[in-house]
């Protein structure tokens, strides 16, 4: 009865088992290896929008899995995103003000 | 509602300090702290983003960038990711020989990286780039240099770590100081993540 709870205090508690985690990492492996080949291959038009696509999935993949976010208290994901949407608003604001995105 | 508090509760006995929330005060500071992390690297990727077509006499990024060496670094912080999170599973687990062994190879990785950008660091400087050579090498080097004090600090805390767990000395819960230094650890990598992409894999 206790192993059986331990258990699923573990499962909630950690979120994943350490096969889980190699898993995530060969994925990352992989996208990390995808974003590369962009340096050696003409991807065109979706260069640009691919590497970005990749890095916001990698960022993802390692605060919900690694950082345990994904399986945490939502308080903890309000205090990181918080700070980062608000990062994000201020210096995409301040880029804008400099015609950063104005080729 | 009722099952989260109850969980929340059994979890609070578990560790040390609690706020009334029923979460690790240490895990909320930490957080918190990771949030405001976020403005600091934001201040300085923007910077960069602006600042990295103004090269002056100085050489143009795609003339000293080495992308397969940056790479092969990117690659190794990715892993110490791992590394990191199976010592925070061995520690959940109260495997100490273990969370040494990942602690212990998280630490040179990170140090494996270090070595990585003071390298890159020399040949740049050699090759005409130095921080006051261009606005581009003074955005480039104060933002993958604080990348760096941030993993050097990282590497001090792991091994900080390492010897307070051999001598006994952690009067708390032990998994819960491992996955606190993992977060700063993650987070250092998934700042790379993005500096990876918008500095070397994006040309300006």
């Amino acid at each position: 009865m206790t192993t059986a709870t331990e258990t699923h205090e573990d499962a909630q508690e950690h979120g994943m088992s350490d096969a889980g985690y190699i898993k995530i990492a060969i994925i990352l492996a992989l996208i990390t290896a995808l974003e590369v080949s962009t340096y050696y291959v003409d991807f065109g038009p979706l260069f640009m929008p691919s590497l970005l696509i990749m890095m916001v999935v990698k960022f993802v993949m390692v605060v919900s899995y690694f950082m345990h976010l994904k399986f945490d208290s939502k308080i903890f994901s309000f205090l990181f995103y918080t700070g980062l949407g608000l990062a994000l608003f201020v210096y995409i604001a301040a880029l804008a003000t400099f015609k950063f995105f104005i080729a | 509602m009722a099952d989260i508090a109850t969980h929340d509760t059994g979890h609070a006995a578990d560790h040390g300090h609690h706020s009334s929330t029923g979460l690790s005060n240490n895990k909320l500071a930490m957080w918190l702290f990771l949030g405001s992390e976020c403005l600091l690297f934001g201040g300085l990727i923007s910077t960069y983003m602006l600042y990295r077509g103004r090269v002056q006499n100085g050489p143009h990024p795609s003339q000293i960038y080495d992308i397969p060496f940056t790479s092969v670094s990117s690659f190794v912080l990715l892993m110490s990711s791992l590394t990191m999170v199976l010592a925070v599973s061995s520690a959940h687990r109260k495997d100490d020989r273990k969370t040494n062994l990942w602690l212990t190879i998280t630490a040179l990785l990170g140090a494996t990286f270090v070595g990585g950008q003071v390298y890159e660091f020399t040949t740049f400087y050699r090759e005409g780039l130095g921080f006051t050579t261009s606005l581009f090498g003074s955005s480039f080097y104060s933002l993958t240099g604080f990348h760096g004090v941030h993993v050097s600090v990282g590497v001090i805390m792991l091994l900080s770590l390492m010897g307070i767990i051999k001598k006994n000395k952690i009067t708390g819960d032990k998994a819960e100081v491992v996955e606190l230094i993992g977060l700063y650890w993650h987070f250092v990598d998934v700042v790379w993540i993005i500096i990876f992409t918008l500095v070397y894999l994006i040309p300006s």
